[in-house]
């Protein structure tokens, strides 16, 4: 579906109408990111991010790609591969610092881009499935990482890996038998690094699958937008190309000089020293962090101290860890608040930062070694998170009164201006 | 129903987490080497901030310290003789520090197959000290000498922590509990996390190697700092490359990046948003 009045593809060169009537890709193309696709005319900076994460997972997949050339997935030569990019491959030292530092740069777009959906309701109908789309490849994103992390095989690599499929081995009587089957062993060795790396190169082509699904959901009601009024008419709209494509770029410019500040002035700032050391299975580190991106959820899966309800805590642990992030697969029908932007919602508005500032908690809970008063801090932290979502977000949204909207897009866009 | 689901689940997880956070902790004390421990000094590199570039004397220097005195126990097994024309030697030069150098390469012997070694190519790595771990072990104390190619990056602190550590060998304080006190073969330094390390002072005095015409005067602390700026170089040989490379990509997207707001301006310029 689209507007009534989206502009229709009609190619002028005779190649283009042949090549309309034996594949009409071109016309495709036109419909989903060209001056066929009517988008609102008012979207602020956030709804640059998605473009932002699809440039990021081409970056990815390419300097991946010329890395899988070079490196070596075995045990007793990964590392030392992984050094020969960084010293004998001509300018080896760049893709691989583009790839580690672009993962970083992927979480932090992706982040902003969750950020919008939450803060807008996005989530919200008609494009729940948009969403539950985005949680699907956020889900394939971490998996991609963490066996990307692995793959170095460093100190950290190899201790990380050692802790997260432990998780497996939290489930009562087929935990420790399934972690064994996974890892193909007793503890990560050649067998899990190599069936990481297949993954660890497959699953960016899945992902690459889901957003098109994702951006395919996206177009049969079009991209909502700051004030989260829906589209009325022809007024409120303008063509992707040339408008979106032309703001996108300028954000894409400024994401690359971020990511070039990174790679070529710091590409170590986020990355562990240890992993520098070969991995040694004798050798424990003194402590074992993951990358940035999960530091929230590390925080929360050790949050669980006590055994309770007959549940050991380390199950409590791991159950909380992934129920943190399948929630998200339910809130658009835990917010039933029919007004998307938080702009409008008094009330709600200040649960929202307070989430935002628990998060940025437990992400530094999960930095820090399990000692007190991180511990504590993480606990209290942790539960409001589920509170927040479980229990406060039902709430609210059936008790708030929300601010008056405007009338339509255009209108907020002039009382601005007038304003302004 | 979702809602009803989901509100019980949010109950049980707040619920084990309060509980968790009223438990009474256990008080714990600070420990020993935590208090002791001293954060790696401050000191600059060449290498330092976005324009920072090698010192190729600094680096030959450092180099020299590394060949009289760290490589007789420490490994530099990622960098070949080759590498050498990196910080400025020619590749004569290079030459003749590989058929020189006292440790020779594993080999065998070509008419018999029995194990022998044979003088260093330039397109060798620098030669281990040790056959293996244990002999290594054996002659250290119990210690594997860690290879030091990566040292620089592969600690907290890195090169300055290095420095820090070789500047930093000690008489322990007198408040050190006894069992934290260096046993036999160990030494005392706070810069080190355990606080006791297996190595020896490596530079014990002013002097102790003779540095070429025109360099600074080899003090303990001068030839700490040349080791340290010696192995971020062997950390990372491409230091320099990716600055410039930096440099030049960040003006392009610069000018990029104005292009891009001016087009942006252009088309949007009839269009409140
Ligand atoms: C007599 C042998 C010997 C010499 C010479 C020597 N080291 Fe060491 N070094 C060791 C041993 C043994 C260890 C391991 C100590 C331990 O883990 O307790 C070590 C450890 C280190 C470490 C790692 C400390 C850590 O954080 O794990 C560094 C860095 C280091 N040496 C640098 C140097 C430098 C630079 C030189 C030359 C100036 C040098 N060493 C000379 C024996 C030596
Ligand atoms: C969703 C996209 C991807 C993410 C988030 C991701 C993430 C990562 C991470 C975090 C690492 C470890 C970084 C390091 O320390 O080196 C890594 C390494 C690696 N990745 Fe990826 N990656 C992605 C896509 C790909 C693709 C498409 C390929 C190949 C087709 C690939 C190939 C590799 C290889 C060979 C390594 C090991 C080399 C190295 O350590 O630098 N990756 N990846």
């Amino acid at each position: 579906m689209s507007f009534p009045w989206a502009k229709h593809y009609e190619p002028t060169h005779p190649f283009m109408q042949w090549m309309d009537q034996k594949l009409p890709l071109p016309r495709l193309v036109y419909n989903a990111i060209g001056a066929g696709y009517p988008v609102p005319r008012n979207l602020n900076y956030f709804w640059n991010f998605g473009v932002l994460a699809g440039a990021a997972l081409v970056i990815q997949i390419v300097t991946g790609i010329v890395l899988a050339m070079h490196y070596a997935a075995n045990g007793a030569v990964a590392f030392d591969s992984v050094e020969h990019i960084m010293r004998d491959v001509n300018s080896g030292w760049f893709l691989r610092y583009a790839h580690a530092n672009g993962a970083t740069m992927f979480f932090i777009v992706v982040y902003l881009h969750i950020f919008r959906g939450l803060y807008f309701g996005s989530y919200k109908a008609p494009r729940e499935m948009v969403w539950l789309l985005g949680v699907v490849i956020f889900l394939l994103m971490m998996a991609t990482a963490f066996m990307g992390y692995v793959l170095p095989w460093g100190q950290m690599s190899f201790w990380g890996a050692q802790v997260i499929t432990g998780f497996f081995s939290a489930i009562p009587v087929v935990g420790e038998p399934i972690r064994q089957w996974l890892l193909g062993g007793f503890a990560p060795d050649n067998a899990a690094l190599n069936r990481f790396f297949s993954l660890h190169y497959l699953l960016p082509f899945v992902i690459a699958a889901v957003i098109i699904l994702h951006i395919w959901a996206l177009h049969i009601p079009g991209s909502s937008n700051p004030t989260g009024v829906e589209v009325k008419d022809e007024q409120d709209t303008v063509p992707f190309h040339p408008y979106y494509t032309a703001k996108d770029g300028f954000g894409l410019a400024i994401f690359l000089i971020v990511f070039a500040v990174l790679l070529f002035f710091a590409p170590n700032m986020l990355a562990e020293p240890v992993n520098y050391v070969p991995a040694n299975p004798l050798s424990t580190p003194a402590h074992i962090v993951p990358e940035w991106y999960f530091w929230p959820f590390y925080a929360i899966l050790r949050a669980f101290t006590v055994d309770f309800l007959w549940v050991p805590a380390k199950l409590w642990g791991v159950i909380a860890m992934f129920s943190s992030i399948l929630l998200l697969f339910i809130l658009p029908w835990l917010d039933n608040s029919p007004v998307r932007s938080t702009t409008y919602r008094p009330l709600y508005k200040w649960f929202f930062w307070l989430l935002m500032f628990d998060i940025v908690i437990l992400g530094i809970c999960g930095m820090k070694p399990a000692a007190e008063p991180w511990v504590r801090m993480g606990q209290i932290a942790s539960a409001y998170y589920f509170a927040h979502f479980l229990i406060i977000l039902p709430i609210v949204s059936r008790i708030e009164r929300p601010l008056p909207l405007p009338n339509s897009i255009t209108e907020a866009v002039l009382a601005k201006h007038k304003a302004a | 129903m979702i809602r009803i689901i989901a509100f019980l689940g949010g109950l049980g997880f707040v619920a084990a987490l309060l509980v968790g956070a009223l438990m009474p902790r256990e008080a714990v004390e600070e420990a020993v080497t935590e208090k002791f421990f001293k954060e790696h000094k401050h000191v600059s590199f060449t290498t330092d901030g976005p324009l920072g570039k090698f010192d190729h004397a600094q680096l030959q220097r450092g180099f020299q310290v590394y060949k009289e005195v760290c490589s007789a126990c420490h490994s530099l097994r990622l960098v070949s003789f080759g590498d050498l024309t990196g910080i400025g030697y020619t590749p004569g030069q290079v030459k003749t520090i590989a058929t020189e150098w006292t440790q020779e390469q594993p080999s065998i012997n070509p008419d018999t197959g029995e194990a022998a070694t044979r003088k260093n190519l330039a397109s060798d790595k620098f030669p281990s000290p040790f056959a293996n771990d244990v002999a290594a072990r054996a002659a250290n104390n119990n210690a594997v000498p860690p290879d030091l190619s990566l040292m620089a990056k592969a600690r907290e602190g890195g090169a300055a922590y290095i420095y820090s550590l070789l500047t930093g060998f000690q008489e322990p304080p007198a408040d050190l509990p006894k069992d934290s006190r260096p046993g036999p073969g160990l030494h005392y330094n706070p810069y080190f996390p355990n606080l006791n390390l297996s190595m020896a002072p490596p530079l014990v005095n002013d002097g102790q190697i003779t540095y070429g015409e025109g360099a600074p005067k080899p003090t303990v602390d001068q030839m700490a700092k040349d080791v340290s700026a010696f192995l971020i170089w062997t950390a990372e040989p491409k230091l320099e490359a990716r600055h410039r490379a930096g440099i030049a990509t960040i003006i392009f997207l610069l000018i990029f990046a104005g292009l891009c707001w001016g087009s942006y301006q252009a088309i949007w310029a009839n269009k409140e948003h």
